[in-house]
């Protein structure tokens, strides 16, 4: 029963306090299929199975590594096309991006297809800052011919961009270099924010101030605000459960 | 200008142009997720033996739709296809 499994780990509050509290913690988060498990692999030493079918990795799977006398905890999420999940693996990634608080989290995007990768980009840079694109296979997208230029992606998405082969090691120095960088404040991304129509806006801007009352910058108060609006329950559930108090006496 | 039709009236090898999600709440932002915006080139790859689901191509990845939801999505047919 690999998905109640999931659904147990998700509800393990106590990540943070299992590792204790000097590694910087890494989520790795992207769509399926973009070469994930791949660079967990490059980067911690391990052999995690890498594997082209639905719910290869259903569990979040998590590895160390050191780097410049610093050490690294590496969570591999399961893909995910949304951060509105859809299926339990889903949810395990959504749950640990919004309420696990990673200290960077590193989208890894299939360069051949961007289009389709950059929609859970945007996503996650509505839920925090502190957030990497990884534009990886590039190597596939270089035998198709396709000239990606990640200065002009970093400025308009506001993050560090970094261009990686994992199969092949490539780009693997950088993205350990970029990672050290945004963990120890030497770049600071800034999201592009995304604006939605007036009404929307205006239920945002009543919202929003509430919740970053009860809740603090923890979690965007903006994102926050927007999950509320958008009245989706699983959101609202796993929030209530991740306040301190699991959120007894909160009134929206 | 072709007439409208839904997607699940497309045939498999045939190509067509997404012009509506009608699907409304949490499927049509899952449909929208997974590519599936106004202006979308979408293929018909495969229709699974008992004719539900049918895969499809869209941006680059095969994905399988749902009967119940492809209803939901007005397409205009590539002429020739």
């Amino acid at each position: 029963m690999p998905i109640i499994n999931a659904v147990r780990v998700l509800s393990d509050k106590n990540f943070k306090s299992d590792c204790t509290k000097k590694p910087a913690v890494i989520a790795l988060a992207g769509n399926p299929n973009t070469g994930k498990s791949t660079i967990f692999n490059a980067l911690t030493g391990m052999r995690q199975h890498t594997g082209n079918w639905p719910g290869k990795t259903v569990l979040r799977t998590q590895g160390q590594y050191i780097y410049n006398g610093q050490k690294y905890v590496l969570v591999d999420l399961p893909g995910t096309y949304s951060l509105l999940p859809h299926s339990a693996e889903e949810e395990v990634a959504r749950d640990f991006l919004c309420f696990s608080y990673p200290d960077v989290t590193v989208v890894v995007v299939d360069a051949t297809c961007l289009e389709r990768n950059l929609n859970l980009v945007l996503q996650i840079g509505e839920v925090t800052r502190q957030l990497i694109l990884c534009l990886n296979l590039m190597d596939e997208a270089r035998r198709k011919n396709l000239i990606i230029d990640s200065d002009l992606l970093s400025r308009r998405l506001g993050i560090p961009v970094v261009e990686t082969a994992a199969r092949n090691g490539e780009g693997l120095n950088q993205l350990r270099q970029t990672i050290c960088d945004v963990v120890n404040h030497r770049i600071t991304p800034v999201p592009t924010p995304i604006t939605y129509p007036p009404d929307l806006e205006q239920a945002i801007a009543i919202l929003e101030p509430q919740v970053r009352q009860i809740m603090g910058e923890r979690l965007n108060p903006r994102w926050v605000a927007l999950r509320l609006i958008a009245g989706d329950q699983s959101f609202i559930r796993s929030f209530f459960s991740s306040l301190p108090d699991a959120g007894e006496g909160v009134k929206l | 200008m072709h007439a409208c039709m839904t997607l699940d009236r497309l045939l498999p090898g045939c190509f067509a142009l997404v012009e509506e999600v009608q699907a409304q709440g949490i499927t049509r932002r899952r449909l929208l997720d997974l590519g599936l915006v106004p202006g979308t080139i979408i293929q018909a790859i495969h229709r699974s033996p008992l004719g539900d689901p049918t895969a499809y191509q869209i941006r680059g990845a095969i994905i399988a739709l749902r009967q119940e939801d492809t209803l939901q999505i007005r397409i205009i047919p590539f002429e020739g296809t």
